[in-house]
């Protein structure tokens, strides 16, 4: 489904970041990388309202020509960024949103692993798979 | 830029406008002429009409019609639009045609004026024989018109003039040649403005009535090209809501037509003009959102029209185009105030012009690579007979031939040929860095920093390919520290590989060098074989040899480069390059830790510099050196290896200097800190750490305050929130992660070796000179100079003591204000080891409370720290809390001198005031003496000597005084009188003789005097005796200025007889005296009641006997009857 995964830190460093063709990563990891821009903007008008109303979804960042880049972030800052191809016209708002949900919950297993740093870069199996059953169902 | 086949022909992209020429002004010779035109073109503002004009001669010859077509039936159109159609409507074919005409209404020959201004309208007719347009005469006149229907002549002549001319009344205007030019220009356009606009909307209808004779198989293109008319001339006419509905309808007729290879281009051609003109009214008309779908569905119906594949490269560059088009327009549309925002705004369209740029790029990369022998075919299959197509987007070797089968292969494939070498010729970089640095320019303007980035590391990439080296580094070093903070290595990485790329091509040392530094770093994600083939690169350059060619690079390129590279090398290579590396992430890491945060000044001061290097092989450094902020310090720090003789000699000094990847190395350094830096701070400030050689070429790393790079603080946070177990390592080694930081230390004094005690009796008593002895005794090994003591109240505490605390090194005096609280830097002398030394302070207290009082002692000793040779000085301090306390409490009454307790005393009555003095301190007290000073109004009754003098007083004993005073009448005094004051000298018992003694001051309270009318006062013997005579002489005194009226009287007493007059009433004169005289004779012993004496003043019903009582005794101690032979004894009782 999502051809590019991304989890970056609240520092907006990357922990974790795959792309399904693998050949052309360097092209998602400035996709990701730029799509920050647009996070932080969200980000920013969000801190604004009420902490407890907030959406962690942030829906499309921004489409480019090729492929559609979707953001998400977690309370504590935690960004999740998903590309989509931009012909997969089957992927509504609510399926992007489960994913991410299913994504964060990932997300908050690696966390609950005493043997993991927060801040450390991803190196979870159980993550790995998970994101690879996001990203196969395409290719 | 010269315009490009990609390009839109200008006249799609300007504002179309009415069309109208001028005939008959002279511009040139006749001013009057030239400043109707000036008026006419120059400074045309927003709120003039749309018009274009034009000066033309009366004669000129306008474009030919050609002949109604009276059936469609034959005819098959050849294209979609000619090329020179736009042109023609905005340039060449008049909407309206003015004559211009200097002709007064009352002109003498106006005859021949008129005919000749026939004639003129004439022409202009000839030559536009066939069109529909408009023909108007303008007449310039010199004198000012009459208001209309004034002027019989003109409105008779106009109409003459209108018949010769052939034009109805409304084409025919005045011009007066007056002040008011604009004025009347403004009136006239505005005429001339109706005049095109009718003749537009006729050409619509004619264009309109076209369309019944069409028929959908052989004229699809006509439909096209009759829509595009028809709102074009809709936008001539201004009216650009039925332009765009037009234009709408011509976009989807575009896409209905039979699309074939052949024929393609042509209709993306179109299909673009058609799409401009949307997006342009769309944006127009402020609904910019229209814009961006239509300009998203032509991009999506276009997309995939590519066409031949030989020239696939054209559908990029004309997807480019679109592009970069939309993008333009959007901006325009910005600067007219439209609001873009982060998500969509032209920056986007630019960046994806760029995208197909670069697509364009490549493709030409790949279909047009051919051999150089291959020649541009002749002759040249692009070339027209008139250098321009006569339809838009049509292939020149094949105008007008609508057949999808290719007539001639041979000619389609030279024609094919000369496309592909001319795209060859063709600076794409160029291209692609415009499109890019515009695109920068938009996401600058909303807020997409990282976009920006990206994009800059795009043209920096782009003017490598172009090889211009040195924008592409400027570029890239610009960027790179941005992915560097965000820690985006892989991007960074790919980064510096292309940046390194260009310094090698560029023989640029320092850049190569620190690049790659960089690349060989920890935040480099090369593989291993990459990394040591940059440190082999890398170790060659420092030992001035050329490095091995980057890897993909151009081989021309390379070429250039090695010479390059040999010349530096015969430049027999110098220099030192000194990186500041807090701004990368370097190959090799440093940590500073001093041994403590603190030094003591005769204790060697020690620091470990770890070093690790994250290479792939083994490195030899040259020199490591540590700069301190007091420079003195750094000759201490350095290690240097003159590798030229290590490498001879091999001993083990070769191998500190070489750095084990991965391996932490620590480098111990030992000084001994300078006595004058007591007290303050050493800091690292910098760190160098020198690869190659210093004589030939080296390069510095310098580590700025205690290590640490771009990287390292992430790093550091992240191993402090760690709570991994790090596995164990040998006890040599440590983990790298587990190094503190710690770049700074104080240097501390000596610890002192003497002890310093205090001796006193507290507490201390209020304003006495309370002595502290002050013991000091060296337990140094060798003599210690210069022994200073400094002693007092201890500073920062309340004000007010240090106003009432005095301290002196002189007992035997009083101190007073001019005494300091805290006695600095007393010299004392020198102390022998062992030896010690007594110095007595003494403190004056002026008040009662707890002080904190210090004892600081200084001295200076000679020491050795590793076999140097320094003076210390150390100190020792020592503070005690002394509680002050009053010596005594003084207690002052007045009695009467019957010892009864007095409210008030009565003016010129004796009384008693009595001290009573109680010791409240826990010493004994010696009262030296003691003082009563009288205030004026009181006088002694007798001697005012002391009576404690001398007395000793133990704790809570008490010495009481009493002295017999009395006070005149002074009238009414408000809060009494003052008494006087009690001076108490003192000291303590144990004081020695000189000890000064203290005076106490005690102020006696006021007391209340009051008159009384008359006083008595009795004489009588101290005791009587049972049976003997006791005579009593009372003394009555009227103390007012009154002859007083007394009755007296004197009650019975069970133990008395008496005689004398029992009752009487008599009168006492003012100031005089009477006295009575009794004589008692006691009947019982013991303490009797005498016959008490009633007195009653009549004037005075206040005064009672109950005062009386105050002043008279009522008592007396009765002795019994004594035998005779005993009357001696018993008296002597």
């Amino acid at each position: 489904m999502a051809v590019c995964i991304a989890v970056i830190a609240k520092e907006n460093y990357p922990l974790y970041i795959r792309s399904v063709p693998t050949e052309n990563e360097l092209k998602f990891h400035y996709m990701v990388h730029t799509s920050l821009d647009v996070v932080d903007e969200k980000i920013s008008a969000l801190g604004k309202a009420l902490v407890d109303q907030r959406e962690l979804y942030l829906g499309l960042l921004y489409p480019t020509e090729d492929h559609k880049v979707y953001g998400y972030v977690t309370n504590s800052k935690v960004k999740f960024v998903m590309v989509v191809d931009a012909s997969n016209t089957a992927l509504r708002d609510n399926e992007i949103r489960s994913m991410f949900r299913k994504l964060h919950n990932s997300y908050t297993d690696v966390m609950c692993n005493p043997f993991y740093n927060p801040g450390d870069r991803i190196h979870s199996r159980a993550f790995d798979n998970m994101v690879t059953s996001m990203m196969i169902q395409v290719c | 830029m010269s315009p490009t086949q990609w390009d839109f022909p200008v006249e799609l992209c300007c504002r179309p406008m009415a069309f109208v020429t001028l005939t008959g002004l002279d511009v040139v010779y006749n001013a009057v002429h030239r400043a109707v035109w000036d008026a006419f073109c120059a400074n045309r503002r927003a709120d003039r009409v749309p018009i274009s004009f034009k000066v033309l001669p009366g004669d000129h010859e306008y474009p030919k019609c050609r002949p109604k077509r009276t059936s469609y039936e034959w005819y098959i159109p050849k294209g979609i639009l000619k090329t020179g159609w736009m042109n023609k409507h905005l340039n060449l074919v008049p909407a309206l045609v003015v004559v211009f005409y200097e002709l007064d209404w009352d002109e003498p020959q106006w005859k021949e004026k008129q005919s000749e201004c026939a004639t003129r309208v004439e022409i202009v007719r000839q030559s536009l024989q066939g069109r529909n347009t408009k023909v108007a005469v303008v007449l310039i006149q010199k004198k000012t018109p009459l208001p209309p229907g004034e002027d019989v002549i003109a409105s008779e002549r106009a109409a003459a003039l209108c018949n010769a001319c052939e034009l109805s009344g409304k084409s025919l205007f005045v011009l007066p040649h007056t002040d008011h030019l604009v004025g009347y220009i403004i009136r006239l356009e505005n005429a001339f403005y109706e005049h095109a606009q009718t003749y537009y909307y006729t050409e619509i209808r004619r264009v309109k009535s076209h369309k019944e004779f069409l028929n959908k198989t052989t004229h699809q293109l006509l439909f096209v090209r009759h829509q595009f008319k028809i709102a074009f001339f809709s936008e001539l006419k201004q009216d650009t809501q039925n332009a765009l509905k037009n234009y709408r309808t011509a976009y989807n007729l575009v896409h209905e037509l039979r699309a074939h290879e052949t024929n393609i281009l042509e209709i993306k051609t179109m299909a673009g003009f058609i799409n401009y003109k949307i997006c342009r009214l769309c944006f127009q008309h402020n609904t910019p959102l229209d814009a961006i779908a239509q300009f998203r569905k032509h991009i999506d119906l276009c997309k995939k029209k590519i066409g031949s594949a030989e020239l696939s490269f054209e559908h990029a560059a004309w997807m480019s185009k679109q592009f970069q088009a939309f993008g333009d327009l959007f901006d325009e549309a910005i600067k007219l105030g439209l609001t873009a925002i982060q998500t969509q705004n032209p920056g986007f369209y630019y960046q994806q012009a760029a995208y197909y740029a670069q697509e364009r790029k490549q493709l030409t990369k790949t279909l047009c690579n051919h051999e150089a022998t291959v020649i541009y075919p002749s002759p040249d299959p692009l070339e027209t007979q008139t250098g321009v197509l006569d339809f838009y987007g049509q292939r020149s070797w094949r105008q007008g031939v609508l057949s999808f089968d290719l007539s001639d292969p041979e000619k389609e494939k030279v024609g094919v040929l000369a496309i592909q070498l001319k795209e060859r010729s063709v600076v794409h970089s160029e291209i692609i860095i415009t499109l890019l640095s515009n695109a920068v320019a938009q996401f600058k303007k909303y807020k997409c920093p990282r976009m920006k980035s990206h994009l800059m590391v795009q043209m920096g990439e782009e003017y490598y390919y172009a090889k211009d080296y040195t924008k592409a580094l400027k570029l890239l070093d610009y960027v790179m520290c941005d992915y560097r903070s965000e820690g985006w290595w892989t991007l960074l990485t790919s980064i510096l590989t292309t940046a390194l790329k260009c310094a090698y091509l560029m023989a640029q040392l320092k850049d190569y060098i620190t690049y790659s530094l960089e690349l060989l770093g920890r935040a480099s994600t090369l593989k291993d074989e990459q990394k040591s083939r940059i440190e082999k690169n890398l170790i060659s350059v420092l030992m001035n040899e050329s490095p091995d060619p980057e890897p993909d690079c151009d081989i021309s390129a390379v070429k250039t480069a090695q010479k390059l590279w040999a010349d530096r090398v015969s430049l027999a290579g110098s220099g030192i390059f000194t990186v500041g590396v807090q701004h990368f992430v370097p190959f090799v890491q440093c940590k500073t830790k001093f041994h403590a945060p603190s030094f003591h000044v005769d204790v060697p001061v020690q620091l470990d510099i770890y070093l690790k290097a994250d290479c792939p092989h083994p490195i030899r450094f040259s020199k490591l050196c540590v700069s301190f902020n007091n420079q003195e310090y750094n000759q201490f720090c350095v290690i240097e290896e003159a590798s030229k003789a290590s490498e001879v000699l091999e001993n083990l000094n070769q191998e500190k200097m070489c750095f084990v990847p991965g391996k932490t190395r620590k480098f111990l350094f030992k000084f001994v800190a300078k006595t004058e830096d007591v007290g303050k701070k050493i800091e690292i400030t910098s760190v160098d750490l020198i690869l190659g050689n210093e004589t030939g070429r080296c390069v510095v790393l310098n580590w700025q305050g205690g290590g640490g790079d771009a990287a390292s603080s992430q790093e550091a946070l992240q191993a402090s929130r760690s709570f991994k177990r790090r596995p164990k390592l040998p006890d040599s080694e440590v983990h790298w992660d587990s190094i503190v930081i710690q770049a700074s230390t104080m240097i501390i004094t000596r610890v002192p070796n003497i002890s310093v005690r205090l001796r006193h009796e507290p507490p201390a008593l209020m304003n006495e000179m309370y002595c502290l002895v002050v013991t000091v005794q060296s337990h140094e090994k060798t003599q210690i100079r210069d022994v200073k003591l400094t002693a007092g109240l201890k500073p920062g505490q309340d004000a007010n003591l240090t106003q009432k605390t005095h301290v002196t090194l002189h007992g035997a005096e009083l101190c007073d204000d001019s005494h300091p609280a805290l006695l600095t830097d007393v010299p004392v002398g020198e102390l022998h080891p062992g030896e010690q030394l007594e110095k007595m302070l003494y403190v004056r207290c002026g008040t009662v409370g707890s002080r904190m009082f210090l004892v600081f002692v200084s001295y200076l000793i000679n020491t050795t720290v590793e076999d140097k040779e320094i003076v210390c000085r150390c100190h020792k301090d020592e503070t005690v809390t002394i509680e002050t306390v009053f010596p005594f409490d003084v207690a002052v009454k007045f009695v009467s001198t019957k010892f009864e307790h007095l409210e008030r005393v009565y003016a010129d009555i004796p009384f008693l005031l009595m001290t009573d003095i109680l010791s409240a301190s826990p010493w004994a007290l010696t009262i030296v003496s003691s003082e009563l000073q009288l205030a004026p109004s009181m006088t002694p009754v007798d001697q005012l000597e002391s009576q404690v003098n001398r007395v000793v007083l133990q704790t809570g004993e008490s010495a009481s005084e009493c002295f017999c005073l009395q006070c005149p009448s002074l009238g009414n005094v408000e809060g009494g009188v003052a008494t006087g004051r009690y001076i108490i000298s003192w000291k303590r018992t144990s004081a020695m003789g000189n000890t000064p003694v203290i005076s106490t001051v005690i102020i006696l309270p006021h007391v209340i005097v009051e008159n009384i009318p008359l006083h008595v006062n009795a004489d009588l013997p101290s005791f009587g005796r049972v049976r003997e005579s006791l005579p009593v002489r009372y003394h009555l005194q009227n103390k007012t200025s009154l002859v007083q009226d007394v009755e007296i009287s004197v009650e019975p007493s069970d133990a008395f007889m008496f005689s004398g007059l029992k009752q009487i009433r008599l009168r006492i004169l003012p100031g005089t005296e009477q006295e009575m005289l009794y004589n008692f004779y006691p009947l019982m012993a013991g303490y009797q009641q005498l016959p008490s004496l009633n007195v009653n003043l009549l004037r005075f019903p206040n005064f009672t006997n109950q005062l009386l009582r105050r002043f008279i005794p009522t008592s007396i101690f009765v002795k019994p009857q004594g035998r005779l032979v005993d009357e001696n004894s018993i008296a002597a009782a």
